[in-house]
Order: C-alpha cells, then structure tokens, then sequence
C-alpha cells in the first residue's frame, strides 16, 4: 500500500503539490507513481527560469525498463530544480515526498481548486 | 567455470606486439610529424598492448560466455533463431567478394551484381511485390525506408496533409519509433480482447490525414489477422497505403503471401526468415518490396538489368539514398544461398513446419502455464506466466532456471498485452525431441516453481555471472575504460 | 525431408496427434481462402552444395579483385589473420542480442571494450555500438543534435563524401528537418559562409575530416567559431587516422561520427561495415542505439549490461530517440579485434605508412607534368589532383592493369570537372606505386 500524504494536493497524473508560501509551490511525484516505476535511474528536469504549463510534460523520470513524462500540475515559472536528484535519483524511490523535483512560482494560483485532495488522490491510486 | 571478465586493456603490457610490419621504402620520406602541430592529436590513444596469442585467448575465451544456435534450442519468440547454415558463410567468403571496392566500375562486379538482382527478384516473387530494394540494413532500417516511401508517394500526390501512420498498441516497439524518425505521427490503435485490430478502433482513425497504416501478420502475438482483406480494404478506401512488418514472414512461406494480402510496402528480416545469422544484434539485412505504382520511390542506387549486363541507376526521383552503398553485401550473399538451397520446394514447408512446431510446444506446455490465446499460434506462442503459481514465482525467474540448463530462455515480457509473458518461437530447424526437451525442461521448472521456489528465484548459479544489478549499471553509468577507471579511483571499496 | 527440417514423416504424424488435428492445413484456418498461396513459388530448385559452390565460383570470376587506390569512405588497409577466425566462432556469430546477460557476457564484454576504444580514439566521453554505416551515423548525428538543442536546421559542408551528403539529406527531409549545405573554398569548408549561415535556428554544423579531397580541415578553428554558439559541432572523421590526427574531443566537436571498415573489415562493395557515434557525456541519453555499461553481478562480480535502455524504441516507442535496434555487435567485434592486435604503435604505424605512401604517390604523379595538386592544403591518406587527361582514359589505363584509382570528381560539379582522388594505404607497395606513376605519366 503506497503513502499519501494528507496535506498535500495531487493531479491525475500521480504529482503532488506542496503548497509553501504565496503562490510558490514544490512539485514531486507520487509514493504510488515511484513504486510503479520501481528504482528510478535518472530524473530528466528542465532549469530554473524555464516556464511549466499545466498538462504539459516538463520532463521524465525513468527506472530500468520503464521511462515515464512528467506532466505539469500547475503553470508558472520555475524558482528551482532539485539538483540533488541528478546524483542520486533514489532519493525519489527513498522517499517520494521529500524527493521534490521543481520550485513553482504560480501564474494562476486557482489552479490549485482542481487537483485532488489526499483522499480523491487515494481512490485513484489503489 | 569460465569467469575471467578482465578487459583486453588490463592485460596490456608496455611494448608487447601482436603486429609485426617489414620495412617501408619510404620510411623517414616525409614524416607525418611535419603537419602543423595543431592538426596532430596530444597524446597517443592508450589501446592495449598485448601478443598476438593473447588477443586469440582473449577473445575465444569471451566466446565461450556467450550462446550460439549450435550451442542449443534458442526459442526467442519475434526472432526466428533457426539455423545459420555454413554453406552460405563459405560462399560469402569468397575473396572477391570481400575485396570489391564500393566504386569499383559495374562491369567489374556483375557477379554481386547479379546476386543483388536475382535475390531481389525471388524475395518479390516470395513476399508477391513488383520491385524489392537490398539497400537498407537492418529491419528497422526496412521500416524506415519503407515509411519514406509511403510518404514520398502522398506527397508527389500533393497529398500533403496524410501525416498519420496507424499502428495497432500491439505492434513491436521498432514501428511507433521509425514512423517518428520518418517524421510522421503515430495514431495509435486499440487490439480487440484477444490480441487482434478492432475494427471499428481501426474505422475511428481512419481520415484524409492518414498516410496508411504498419501491420505485422502474423502480428506480435503469434496469431494471423483474420479481418486481413478488411483491413486493407479499409485502409486503401481510406487513400492510405498498406505497411507489412515482414518481422513475422517465417510462418506464411508457402501459405500466403503479403502482396496479395494488399499490401503495398514491405521490409523482410534477412537474419530472421532467410537464415542469415545474427551476430549478437547486427548486421541484419531489411530489404524493401514494394508493389508495381510505388517502384519509382525506392531508394537510390537500384540495380537494373540491361541486355543481361546489370548496372547501377543512380535516382533522384524515389526517396535518395538511405545508406553508404548497396546495404550489407555479405549478408545478402548468404540469403541468396539459402534461397538457392532450398529452392522453391522447400522454402513452402517452412511455414507449415514452423507452426507445427509451435502448436506443439503449445500443446506439451498448456497444462503448466497460462495460455491466454484460445486459438490456434501461427510459429511462435505466447504463455502468461505460470498457471499454478503459489509462490509468485514470475517470468523473468523462469527464463534464468532455463539459461543455466543449455537453453536459451524465451522471448519475455513481449508481447506487452500480457503482464507475465513468455513467447516461444521454436522455428522449422528444430526437431520433436529438442521440443520434447524443452517442454521437459519447462514443466520440471513449473514444478520447482511450486515445490522449490529459491531454487528459480536464486537462478542462474551455473552461468559466468550470476543475475545482474541492472539498476547500478544505469545510475553508475561506467560506459568505458576510462570511466571505470574513474570510478574506482572516487570508490576503492568497490572492487570488480 | 530436406536437410534444414529434422521432422520425420512419425515426428509429424505424432505431433498432429498431440495438437488434435488432422492436417497442418487446419492450423491456418484463420487466412481467408481468397488469398492462400497456391501455386510453386517461380523460384528454382533446390541445389546441392557443391552446385552451390560452383555457382557461386562463377559469380566470384565474374567480381574483379583490384589493387586498390580508392578511398571514397572505403579502404583497402591490412586485415589481421586473427580476426576471421575469432569472428566466424558461432557463439558471437549467431547469438542474438543480449537481452539475457548472464549468457552473453561475451558480446556485452567486447561491445565495452569497444565503447572505450572509440573513447580514446575520439577524445569524447561516450560511444554507442549500433549505427550501419558512416553515412548513417552522420544522418543520426544530425538527429541527435536537433533533438539535444530543440532545434531543427543542419548545416552541412560540401566537403564531405556526396554519398554522405546524400543520406544526412535523405533523413533531415524526412524528419522535417532543414538541411542547408555550406559552401566549399580552397578545398575546405568556407568559414564566411558557414559564419554567414549560422543564425540560432542551427543545430549542428557537420564537417568532415579529412573531407572529399582527403584534406585535413582545420576543425580546431571551425570549434572556436561554435564557442558561444547552441549549435553542436559534430565531426565526421576518419576513425583510423585519430591515432595521429588531433580528436574530435581535442578540436572542440560535441559529437563524432563515422565509418569503422577501415578497422579491421573487409570492403565488401560497401558493407556490412559499422558506423561509430561518440559524444560528450552530457548528451548521453539524446543518443540513439545500444550501449553497454559495466556492473557488478549478485556476488559483486564484474559483469556488463545493456544499459539506459529507457532512450530506445521497444520502450519509449515513439519518443524514443531513434528506431535503431540493431546492435551491429558482429562489426563492433571486428574493430575490438583489430585495435588489439594493432595496439598503440600499431595503428599508428599503419596511419604514418598510409600518409607516406600518398605523400610518395601524389609527388610522384605531379612530377610527371600530367598532375598538379588540386588544393595548397595539408592532406592524409587521400589526395586530390588537377589534370588536364582524360578522366575515363586515367580510369581504363589503370583498370587495364589491373589497377583502381583516379576517381573522377567531375560529378561534384563544374568547378571539379578536372580533379582526380587517390588513396593510398599502408598496403601499396613502392611497385604498385612506381606502377601507377608510370601508367599515369605516360597518357597523354
């Protein structure tokens, strides 16, 4: 049984969003989308500046046999990319929720209103 | 066991030679050394330095970790592992062969030249197309080309706006991957339950955007579309052209052939359906077979016949040149052997053969694993893991008890339709006993699988290594000597 | 029977039992009647072995073996008695790819060694082990790069080989990529043209050396150029002479690429041959085709591994880098074999011959009057001459003695209606060469 976080919000597509001052966010995948993928071998992220769209992809993450894309969650600019994640993508496997992959600064923040709550999240991902 | 791994630059010695040259009249006559410095590189490059016998040793004793078709039974299904006959590497061994220069004038090279045709020509009559290309060379290098055409046809049409290529979600992963390079997009299409193209999923997509569609019949599953002449009626009504994955060609010899299926693209496997040999993934041999309206779009040189003088035709109309010269020589030369050698008396058994052997492997082993198919396999069958399974025991632990007793495992984990698939492809050159010991082999590895688990999940103990940390190799990502060396020098603590 | 199928008419008999059918017919039950095969394929019999070898006798007689000196991206360099006979061992020859590595640690290791001698060779991180051919590699070069720099226009010297332009263009089309050639002055790339041409929809500039004429451009200056510029440079170089000739690495290119036959394979009118692709590590995963990585086994036992397999078709389909999925491991042996056996000093005693004997060629053609040195520019293995003779009648009075060389350039265009190629390997010897002087200095 993968973990999901209640404080947190999450899109369809197995992200979560942490919500950590005005209009700034972090963006990481999921507990349940790291488990599916098995031991994650690389993280492919865009830089800092770059803008994300919301249902764009920005990126993926691949284990052995398995490559998936990143798809945004929210649309804004990114403040900052977990570095950290490019040495050692296990810290997603680790840790899902601490492993973020993105800084967010909004440009729309009632985008928010349509993720999931943690319990929506968990009816989809069991 | 053989389980020396030392690479050939750590058995390097300063000064040791494997060469030996006489002496060169024009030694001290200018000197390389007076090109400009900038021009030169900085420091030699560090290849190995070892003797002659060294290099033999080295090199038999890697052959010996690795399996061969005359090793054993190599049922890796998608890949007809038949027979690689010696009779065609002898005659492609021939000196001239080998030595013809790629520019050489035509009239110095009717021999390959006429190999070239006459090969071209039986693989048209065998796949029913007008004009066959040996050009590409592999079978993706087929695919590719082929999509090249498909697209040079609507666009000479002006028919611009047909940039979709449908392919089933069935289809091996080479399709969607060629139709991109080709620069086309890929509408994707769902399978019906038991692995066939859904009509209607088919009449969904079908548009003036549709540039035609890459089918493989049998497809990836091992079984014949039946909805066949639909299909490409369907797909013509449509304007889109007819694409034949030849990957599975094996089991239609004799029976039926792609042109009068109504296709009018194709791509044959040389190192599958004609016996060429492998050779650890490459080189292969894709040729292209088009029908009578398209033979103005293949690529360029074609190889024409003018008052029994063959000639090269250098073409601007069709698609230009896809590769350095006239493909892979030395591969052909071998098809066209084997085409010779079994001549059309018996190159229609091999169809026939294939499939019996698969339905039988089917039949010997349906008690012990999952059959998902109810119908009839062409040559090869799909199992979805075990059928009586109390210990979890998965696919992947079946195919590495079987590589330690003298059998190649399986094709696994494709096709992608079943979670735990194992897909055998025996081919026609194998007898009832080798399939008699396989089937052996595998129900003895089902039992174990309920009575002793550790035993599959522990497996291979009897090979040069045992299973392999795949996920350190891609997070490390030691790719040369150089970075190993790299490496060990951040991480002495790991020593291999 | 026949001898490829061991079914005895009993084998047959009892495996139709075990299936439960009466006749093989009702296996292919599925193929609609209109359109099973009827009819004897219109192919001829069955021949024997030895009639197979007679036949192919008669095809051998019909291919005429030169004393070669051609190049053309195809060269007749020495090939040592060791390799057929490692390469013709069935256990590397008809193995498949190795997607079970326990048992193909032998493919796997080779295709590391060879990764790491294309490393030293070109100066750059990372090498694959899949591409067919030169041509190819350079046309998937060009790919890689529109893909590492999001980018879609290739700009191309009109110095390469033309059968190589001829591919990279082939491909650039079909991916909608823009192809656009750069301008050739003096025998090498021209600078302003290229600076001209390069705005920031470029990708990549793709320049060869030695190029067409067998000059060895200056690709130091043409990297400096590309400093602070997103494209990529990506150089086509002769993989052999970068025993003596500075590396794509040292000359700033971020990707190298090129044909292999002079490592070891025979010319084979053309193929099979191998292509090698190298690249700076950062651009790794945009690379197409296998790689192989090394790794540790359960027991922490060396072992070796296809690796980032997540870039490739059978698992990202179609966003996968590119459709390649062959390994062309069987090539990749030959090289590894080679380079071994000619070692450090070898392959460079080989290239040091090589620039001797066409340096002795060329002086010896020019000293005959016929000739004169078609460009002032520093060239290898293979030279380019201005002649006022007969191109046909150069080709015919060397052909006559058995001899191949003096390619005309004239299809590169008009201003090349007069230029000749030569190539010379470490294997002419000084009486091939007087030969070809005295054969050439006597037309007229």
């Amino acid at each position: 049984m993968s973990k999901v976080l209640k404080d947190l919000l999450y899109s369809d597509d197995h992200e979560w969003v942490k919500k950590t001052k005005d209009n700034v966010v972090l963006v990481g995948i999921t507990d349940f989308a790291q488990s599916q993928l098995g031991s994650i071998v690389f993280v492919d992220l865009p830089e800092a500046g770059d803008d994300i769209e919301k249902d764009e992809e920005f990126g993926a993450v691949e284990s052995v046999k398995a490559a998936s894309d990143l798809i945004a969650p929210v649309s804004g600019e990114i403040m900052e990319v977990n570095d950290d994640l490019v040495g050692e993508p296990e810290l997603v496997n680790e840790n899902a929720y601490e492993a973020w992959f993105l800084k967010v600064k909004l440009s729309d923040s009632s985008e928010l209103d349509d993720l999931l709550s943690a319990e929506e999240y968990e009816d989809i991902s069991e | 066991m053989n389980t020396d791994a030392t690479l050939i630059f750590e058995k390097s010695r300063s000064g040791r030679k494997a060469v030996s040259f006489s002496d060169y009249p024009y030694d001290g006559h200018r000197p390389f050394e007076e090109l400009d410095q900038s021009l030169l590189r900085e420091e030699p490059a560090l290849l190995p330095e070892v003797s002659e016998l060294d290099v033999l040793r080295h090199y038999t004793n890697m052959s010996q970790k690795n399996f061969g078709v005359e090793n054993g039974f190599y049922p890796l299904g998608s890949c007809t592992m038949k027979y690689n006959p010696k009779i065609n590497d002898e005659v492609q061994n021939f000196p001239a062969f080998k030595n013809a220069h790629p520019d050489q004038p035509a009239s110095s090279v009717q021999g390959i030249l006429k190999i070239y045709h006459e090969l071209a020509n039986h693989l048209s009559e065998i796949s029913g197309m007008a004009e066959t290309s040996l050009n590409p060379c592999a079978g993706a290098h087929g695919e590719l080309t082929g999509l090249m055409i498909m697209k040079a046809y609507h666009e000479k049409n002006g028919d611009y706006k047909r940039t979709k290529v449908i392919v089933p979600d069935s289809a091996h992963g080479t399709n969607p991957a060629s139709t991109s390079v080709a620069g086309m997009d890929v509408a994707e299409i769902e399978s019906t339950d038991e692995g066939r193209v859904k009509l209607s999923s088919l009449k969904e997509a079908l548009g003036d955007d549709i540039a035609g569609m890459m089918l493989t019949n049998p497809n990836t599953l091992g079984i014949f579309e039946k909805d066949i002449c639909k299909i490409t009626d369907m797909v013509h009504e449509a304007g889109g052209l007819m694409y034949y994955d030849g990957a599975n060609l094996n089991a239609m010899l004799g029976k039926v052939r792609p042109g009068d299926m109504g296709f009018d693209i194709l791509h044959l496997n040389l190192h599958k359906t004609f016996s060429t040999p492998h050779g650890g993934g490459g080189p292969g041999s894709g040729p292209v077979g088009v029908c009578e309206h398209l033979k103005e779009f293949l690529p360029s040189p074609r190889v024409r016949k003018h008052d029994g003088d063959y000639y090269l035709e250098e073409t601007n109309a069709g698609i230009g040149r896809v590769t350095f010269h006239l493909g892979n020589v030395l591969v052909w030369i071998r098809a066209y052997a084997y085409v010779l050698t079994l001549g059309h008396e018996n190159i229609k058994d091999i169809g026939p053969l294939a499939t019996l052997n698969a339905n039988y492997v089917r039949e010997l082993l349906r008690d012990d694993y999952q059959l998902p198919i109810s119908s009839y396999c062409m040559h090869e069958c799909v199992f979805d893991g075990l059928k009586d399974n109390p210990h979890g025991v998965r696919t992947l632990d079946v195919a590495k008890r079987l590589i330690e007793q003298d059998m190649h495992a399986p094709t696994i984990y494709f096709p992608l339709l079943f979670k735990e698939a194992i897909m055998v492809e025996p081919t026609e050159t194998e007898s009832k006993e080798t399939l008699d010991r396989f089937a052996s082999l595998m129900k003895a590895i089902a039992k174990e699988a309920k009575d002793n688990p550790d035993v599959l999940k522990n497996a291979p103990q009897k090979t040069p290594v045992k299973r392999i940390d795949e996920v350190f190799a891609a997070r490390k990502l030691i790719l040369s000597y150089r970075d190993y060396l790299d490496y060990k020098k951040d991480d002495e603590a790991l020593d291999f | 029977m026949f001898k490829y199928f061991p079914h005895t008419p009993e084998d047959v008999e009892a495996m139709k039992d075990k299936i439960g059918i009466a006749s093989v017919d009702e296996l292919f039950q599925d193929i609609p009647e209109d359109v099973l095969f009827h009819h004897a394929y219109d192919i001829p019999s069955a021949m024997d072995e030895d009639g197979l070898r007679r036949l192919f006798k008669s095809l051998a007689d019909q291919t005429t073996s030169y004393t070669v000196f051609s190049g053309g991206g195809s060269y007749d360099h020495y090939r040592p008695s060791v390799i057929d006979p490692l390469i013709g061992r069935q256990e590397f020859e008809t193995a498949y790819t190795p997607y079970q590595p326990e048992v193909s640690q032998g493919t796997l290791q080779y295709i590391f060694e060879y990764q790491s001698m294309v490393q030293m060779l070109t100066g750059l991180d990372v090498s694959n082990a899949s591409m067919y051919d030169g041509p190819t590699a350079a046309a998937e070069a060009c790919l890689m790069a529109c893909a590492a720099t999001k980018r879609d226009k290739v700009l191309v010297s009109k110095t390469l080989n033309p059968k190589m332009i001829s591919v990279v263009k082939t491909y650039l089309k079909t991916n909608n990529r823009t192809f656009v050639m750069v301008e050739e002055k003096n025998g090498v790339t021209d600078r302003e043209d290229l600076k001209e041409k390069l705005d920031d929809d470029v990708a990549a500039v793709l320049i060869g050396k030695p190029n067409v004429f067998g000059i060895i451009e200056d690709v130091k200056s043409i990297g400096k150029l590309l400093e602070n510029h997103k494209a990529l440079l990506i150089e086509n170089a002769d993989i052999s002479t970068l025993s003596i000739l500075s590396t794509p690495g040292e000359d700033g290119a971020d990707i190298a690429c090129g044909d292999c036959q002079s490592l070891g394979m025979p010319m084979a009118y053309g193929g099979p041959t191998l292509g090698y692709l190298a690249s700076k590590k950062k651009y790794v995963r945009k690379m197409p085709g296998r790689i192989c990585g090394m790794t540790k086994d359960k027991d922490n036992k060396r072992a070796y591994v296809l690796t980032l397999q997540a870039r490739e078709q059978h698992i990202r389909r179609e966003k996968a880098n590119s459709n390649i999925c062959s390994n062309q491991s069987l090539m990749v042996l030959y090289v590894t074999i080679y380079m071994s056996v000619m070692g450090r000093e070898g392959l460079i005693e080989v290239n040091k011959r090589s620039y001797q004997g066409a340096h002795a060629l060329a002086e010896g053609l020019i000293d005959t009057g016929n000739f004169e040195l078609a460009y002032d520019q520093p060239f290898f293995k293979e030279f380019t001459l201005k002649t006022n003779l007969n191109h046909d009648l150069i080709r015919e009075a060397l052909l006559e003695k058995g001899i191949f060389g003096g390619i005309s350039l004239a299809p590169l265009g008009e201003s090349y209606e007069r230029l000749v190629t030569f190539a010379v390997t470490e294997r002419r010897t000084k009486d091939e060469i007087d030969e070809v002087i005295d054969i050439l200095g006597g037309l007229s």
